[in-house]
């Protein structure tokens, strides 16, 4: 089976979002998550901006500029949804109202550590935003990413090379090839591509691996990669 | 007489804006800019200015002008990155050490313009811990956590975007438009609105979102 791709890695992530959690999404693959929730779960998304609810984006006729997600993405608002200041939806993050934050990363390491802002690219300025706090104060942290990058270097780390966001704070790892749990005791896959032996994820992988006594195949629907 | 917070214009608003001011500036996500007031700090050109703002620069805020200009000294953000590929007014200025930048987590620098404002000299998080972006600064830990000690942001003048005023300078804002203005209203000694609408009638104490009295000046702009 071919790997995940972005929005099959989104839609994978979304099925275990629990029904009526608070959830926050970080930029780039993890917002493509709520295009995915099971309607049923009846979650909220938060975004640091403030809005405790937010919808799908809004059609353009009917887009209002204030209206609009950490990204200045113009949305809808879902029902009951509410909007506070920046100093209320931060004390949300930190004092752990936040039931999971999806982030993206660059590298995560066995101990959970998450690195996420800063790609070391010259002449850029740094951008962290709400990420340390998400970090640090989400009830769970999880990562979408790709499991190795584009040169085939690992993700999944003994120690990230780049700059930590947090430190032992990732729960869960949703890669294109695995499902990938961050235990005391390192990485536990707990499902993997079909036609994937354990010994080609443990070879794109720079930490040891476990795999589940019940690991099961990795699998998504046929979802077109709109990126 | 009758309190009137109204001013003329944005120019007038300004006009006393010294040299090296600390400017905390609203806006988030493309919503709560005070644009006009920002094209105004622009025209007044005190110099030497510190900002404290989300974004060092963003597309739907007007701070580059600011910036471009040379009246910047330093910024205090939780993001500093250029829009565009190539480098945005501050990286330019920031790589050739005209401007100097201190980046925050974002929830510390909201927190940090809360305390400023509520009388609280610093306070600790754990966001940043163990990050370049807390290196050297205090850690305690509490329970069975490390917290990051992080002291409280001030300013002389808060420019903040809202959408309805009374007289009074109570305040009503749209949906996301919201996000750092009532905070840094609270944490800067001259706080200028800048308003779509100025209504007569007082606004009904359940819808104020600030209080006028946080509020010196008021300018009502277009749109």
């Amino acid at each position: 089976m071919q790997p995940l791709n972005r929005r099959q890695m989104a839609w994978r992530a979304a099925q275990d979002i629990e029904e009526r959690s608070l959830v926050n999404l970080g930029m780039g693959m993890p917002v493509h998550v709520a295009d995915y929730l099971r309607p049923e779960a009846d979650v909220f998304i938060h975004s640091e901006n403030g809005v405790i609810g937010a919808g799908p984006l809004a059609a353009p006729e009917s887009a209002d500029p204030d209206l609009v997600d950490a990204s200045s993405r113009r949305i809808t608002l879902r029902s009951g949804a509410a909007i506070v200041d920046s100093v209320w939806s931060f004390a949300m993050i930190r004092g752990g109202h936040i039931d999971v934050t999806i982030l993206g990363a660059f590298e995560v390491a066995r101990n959970g550590d998450l690195a996420n802002w800063d790609m070391r690219m010259p002449d850029k300025g740094p951008l962290v935003g709400g990420a340390m706090d998400l970090a640090a104060g989400a009830r769970a942290v999880w990562v979408i990413m790709e499991h190795t990058t584009r040169k085939g270097g690992p993700r999944l780390v003994e120690a990230c090379t780049l700059p930590l966001t947090g430190k032992a704070c990732v729960k869960r790892v949703y890669t294109d090839l695995a499902v990938v749990e961050v235990t005391p005791a390192g990485f536990l896959v707990r499902e993997m591509l079909d036609g994937l032996t354990p010994a080609e994820l443990q070879a794109r992988s720079g930490a040891p691996l476990t795999f589940a006594p019940d690991c099961r195949p990795l699998a998504a629907p046929p979802l077109a990669d709109t990126e | 007489m009758p309190i009137d917070k109204r001013v003329k214009s944005a120019a007038e608003a300004l006009a006393d804006v010294p040299d090296g001011a600390t400017v905390l500036i609203s806006g988030f996500g493309g919503a709560g800019f005070p644009n006009v007031l920002i094209h105004a700090l622009r025209e007044r050109a005190a110099k030497d200015l510190t900002l404290v703002v989300n974004s060092a620069t963003h597309r739907f805020s007007l701070t580059h002008e600011l910036i471009e200009a040379g009246l910047v000294r330093k910024i205090v953000c939780s993001a500093a990155r250029g829009h565009d590929k190539g480098l945005s007014a501050f990286e330019r200025l920031w790589k050739e050490g005209k401007i100097e930048l201190v980046c925050l987590p974002q929830g510390t620098f909201a927190e940090a313009i809360r305390a400023g404002g509520a009388g609280i000299p610093a306070f600790y998080t754990a966001a940043g811990f163990g990050t370049e972006l807390t290196k050297g600064k205090q850690v305690r830990r509490f329970e069975d956590r490390d917290y990051v000690l992080e002291r409280a942001i001030t300013g002389d003048l808060a420019l903040i975007r809202a959408d309805t005023s009374d007289l009074y300078g109570n305040l009503t804002f749209r949906y996301a438009q919201m996000n750092f203005s009532p905070a840094m209203a609270t944490a800067a000694k001259l706080v200028v609105a800048e308003v779509r609408a100025v209504v007569e009638e007082p606004i009904p104490h359940e819808r104020v979102q600030l209080p006028g009295t946080y509020v010196d000046r008021l300018v009502a702009v277009a749109g």
